[in-house]
């Protein structure tokens, strides 16, 4: 280990316990408030695929209809789950890799109600039925501006603290951390500038019109995907993967090479989503191309974290965090692969405005976010506490239940997407078409079912994971309750004598 | 060099000069990362950083016992 000595030397002389180096209070609630809103968020995404399977559970209340469930599911998951676990786990790694406390612990407590406040508003104001109907990016005004002052408040927080660090190298698990919260707070900015109807409305109009509209949220909304749900979830790869196999990543030069190629290709591929619309085609073109280059970037991560256990195989027989995290990996693989393929122009005429996409982002979000998010948090939520999980079977429990669930979503979805993608362009010999609309809307009844079944089984899992970390932090919670009320009591005899 | 500058300048040329520009930058780092061994293994030497948290013997073992 090259840099011990220089560890070494940062650490104070008299051994002190993490838990009292560091924030862990911050940590902790970041890691519960992602599992609330996972445990929520993935609940009501069953629920409305259910609805769409059977409409009739929409019951005809507004505002659980499919429009406005919608877009509190991907809130709730997306920035709920996602953005919890992103916080907690990037102020824990910065604070562990730099070997200094978290800087400014209040700043960090605004974060915190902050960032959960404003996806509690979301939520109520989508049911109320006010959005900017903007994809991933429905806040009210109002709460943009939450936002907007939370990130700044959070890039502070994180600057400061690796302008304070002990250890001279940045690793590069925070580099990705700081292009997410960087890119992130540039996307949100632009995609965001709206004219507010009036001081006390909810509404507004965007600042861009037509086109230029459409390819500004795009632009969000794929670096959304590029920035928050993967660079960020990289970062928590890079450090927490060789944490759990006990083993240094397979090559940190290559991680440097993926690192840029990565935050340069990303901005230039949000174009792909608008093909054969009124955006020029070379535009089109570019970003079609760009994401093929991406696939380069993409699978030299995922060697170099899949790699890291090299030599070191047999861990997945005892280890199922290991598989949580090298399953997150082969996700991200297949998903990288499946992206780059759908922004071919001929590819993408038939899979756009068909289920095939919505299979994808479930590849992406469930395979490769939720999964590497739950290993990192099994493997972080016991040393916050500085205890032992609860129990290791209901985590291999758990993988299981969410690894049958995505496949049988992501199968269920292809067969929908290109199912309706061929019925949908299908002719007879006349050049009429072959189906009717609602034809292919009854072909994709049972696709739909089996879709509801995997979101099922998936979110059965999250409810598992709840469940487990409930036992294995409240014992440790009451003990340390039962421990400062006798301290209470003692200094107050104490007081009294 | 006027007209290089002139050449570069033209918005024409636009996509041959960012190709220019990113794909020297690109090269630029690989042979940065690669070239030097004792540059190489300073930048490996960084993958350790992550272990270098597990700051007293008894929090490895509580480390290793938390392992499944």
């Amino acid at each position: 280990m090259a840099q011990s000595s220089t560890a070494d030397a940062a650490r104070p002389s008299a051994p002190v316990a993490p838990s009292e180096q560091y924030n862990y209070a911050i940590v902790k609630k970041f890691a519960i408030m992602s599992l609330v809103w996972g445990v929520l968020g993935m609940g009501v995404g069953v629920y409305i695929a259910a609805q769409l399977a059977f409409p009739f559970l929409n019951f005809d209340i507004a505002q659980i209809s499919f429009g406005r469930f919608r877009p509190v599911h991907t809130t709730l998951v997306i920035f709920g789950f996602g953005g919890n676990a992103l916080f907690a786990t990037s102020y824990y790694v910065v604070q562990r890799t730099c070997q200094t406390r978290l800087f400014g612990t209040r700043l960090a407590e605004f974060t915190f109600w902050g960032w959960n406040a404003a996806v509690f508003l979301g939520a109520i104001t989508y049911m109320a039925g006010f959005t900017q109907g903007r994809e991933y990016a429905e806040f009210t005004w109002q709460i943009d501006i939450l936002i907007t002052v939370v990130w700044v408040a959070y890039f502070l927080v994180y600057l400061m603290t690796l302008l304070r660090r002990t250890q001279p190298h940045i690793y590069v698990a925070n580099w990705f951390f700081m292009a997410f919260i960087l890119a992130t707070a540039i996307l949100h900015i632009f995609n965001n500038l709206a004219v507010p109807v009036s001081l006390f409305s909810l509404e507004s109009y965007s600042l861009f019109s037509g086109v230029q509209d459409a390819m500004t949220q795009w632009w969000y909304g794929h670096n959304a995907v590029g920035f928050f749900l993967t660079a960020a979830f990289l970062g928590m790869m890079y450090y927490f993967v060789p944490k759990q196999a006990g083993r240094p990543i397979y090559s940190y030069r290559l991680s440097i090479v993926h690192f840029w190629a990565l935050v340069f290709l990303y901005m230039w591929v949000g174009a792909h989503h608008l093909h054969w619309t009124a955006l020029p085609d070379w535009v089109t073109t570019l970003s079609a191309t760009f994401s093929i280059l991406l696939l380069l970037p993409s699978w030299g991560g995922m060697i170099n974290g899949v790699m890291t256990l090299s030599g070191a195989w047999d861990k997945l027989r005892t280890d199922p965090i290991m598989l949580f995290m090298i399953t997150s990996l082969s996700f991200y693989g297949m998903a990288t692969f499946e992206g780059p393929m759908m922004s071919l122009k001929s590819v993408n005429a038939l899979s756009h405005y068909t289920d095939w996409t919505v299979g994808h982002v479930h590849s992406g979000a469930l395979g490769w976010v939720a999964m590497i998010t739950f290993g990192s948090l099994y493997h972080l939520i016991p040393r916050l506490w500085d205890t032992k999980l609860y129990s290791i079977r209901l985590v291999y429990v758990h993988f299981f239940l969410a690894t049958i669930g995505i496949v049988l979503y992501i199968v269920a979805m292809w067969v929908a997407g290109i199912g309706q993608g061929l019925m949908l362009r299908a002719f007879d010999e006349f050049g009429n078409l072959s189906y009717t609309f609602i034809e292919t809307v009854v072909f994709l009844h049972q696709p739909y079912v089996v879709r509801a079944l995997g979101g099922g089984l998936f979110l059965a899992g999250m409810l598992l994971m709840a469940f487990n970390i409930y036992k294995t932090v409240m014992p440790v919670h009451r003990a340390l309750k039962a421990a400062e009320s006798r301290t209470a009591g003692g200094a107050t005899a104490t007081a009294r004598a | 060099m006027a007209d290089l500058w002139l050449w570069i300048t033209d918005l024409g040329n636009s996509k041959i000069v960012a190709l220019l520009l990113f794909f020297s930058t690109f090269v630029g780092i690989l042979i940065y990362l690669f070239s030097s061994r004792s540059r190489s293994d300073r930048l490996e030497s960084y993958r350790y950083i992550p272990f270098d948290d597990e700051d007293t013997p008894e929090q490895r073992d509580q480390d290793r016992k938390d392992r499944p």
